[in-house]
């Protein structure tokens, strides 16, 4: 019982997130939300901005810093989360 | 669990293997400014290099090099060393992840403080990638069981 009300939640949170991926740009697009103001600035105000010779460096580390230090709490969270459930004492 | 299989050309590739990863990560890392690369890869090519040991030798190979206390420690120090980069400049007035702001402890300008604040937060990602894909790799193969797989931690305990 519960597996199969597990299956059909799923099912429908899948199909949930695929109805709202037709709302998206198509792929590549020009006119793209991000393509219109968010690109152009980095790629023509990086060396200004940042001193960085690489714009994807100055989008990792500067314009996005913030982001990237917490995709390395999650690496952490993920370290610390297989100890916690894997990790048993040495009576136990 | 953890048999010891003696294969001399593997052990030989393995032995002479570890290192010029290792040293290919620190040059994937401190390039990653210019070229392809940064934290996250060269702290994947260090614990593969780990579990490159691992695999080769025994588990107790790779855990005499580099202790479970050291892993443990060196998860949390690479998200200390990031975070810290970022409040630091706080404290001169400027935002977090300022890194401008750290001239006015490092010599060379703002620019070069720039290139510090991102290596120290490169250094944070690689240090704590490393450490946590090689305590997750352990964690999976002995099934969270290391003393009883290995027997104590620090007498540099070996199957063979």
């Amino acid at each position: 019982m519960n597996r199969t009300v597990a299956f059909f939640v799923t099912m429908l949170t899948g199909l949930l997130l695929i109805y709202s991926t037709l709302d998206f740009p198509p792929w590549g697009s020009p006119n793209q939300p991000g393509s219109l103001h968010v690109s152009p600035r980095y790629i023509e105000k990086t060396l200004e901005e940042t001193k960085v010779p690489n714009a994807v460096t100055s989008v990792l580390a500067d314009y996005r810093g913030y982001d990237t230090m917490f995709e390395t709490s999650v690496i952490f969270t993920a370290g610390v989360a297989v100890m916690m459930l894997l990790r048993r004492k040495k009576d136990g | 669990m953890v048999r010891d299989v003696e294969d001399v050309i593997i052990k030989t590739i393995a032995r002479i293997m570890v290192p010029i990863m290792q040293v290919y990560s620190l040059y994937v890392y401190v390039h990653g400014h210019i070229s392809p690369g940064g934290g996250f890869q060269g702290g994947c090519i260090m614990a593969a290099s780990f579990i490159l040991l691992a695999v080769a030798f025994n588990l107790g190979e790779a855990k005499r090099r580099l202790k479970e206390k050291a892993i443990a420690v060196f998860c949390s120090l690479g998200v200390f060393i990031y975070a810290w980069t970022g409040v630091v400049p706080l404290f001169f007035g400027g935002n977090f992840l300022d890194y401008s702001k750290w001239s006015h402890i490092l010599p060379g300008g703002e620019v070069m403080a720039r290139y510090y604040g991102m290596a120290f937060i490169e250094l944070g990602v690689q240090i704590a990638v490393m450490a946590v894909m090689v305590s997750i790799f352990l964690d999976l193969v002995t099934a969270g069981r290391h003393e009883e797989v290995l027997g104590k931690d620090d007498d540099g305990f070996y199957s063979r």
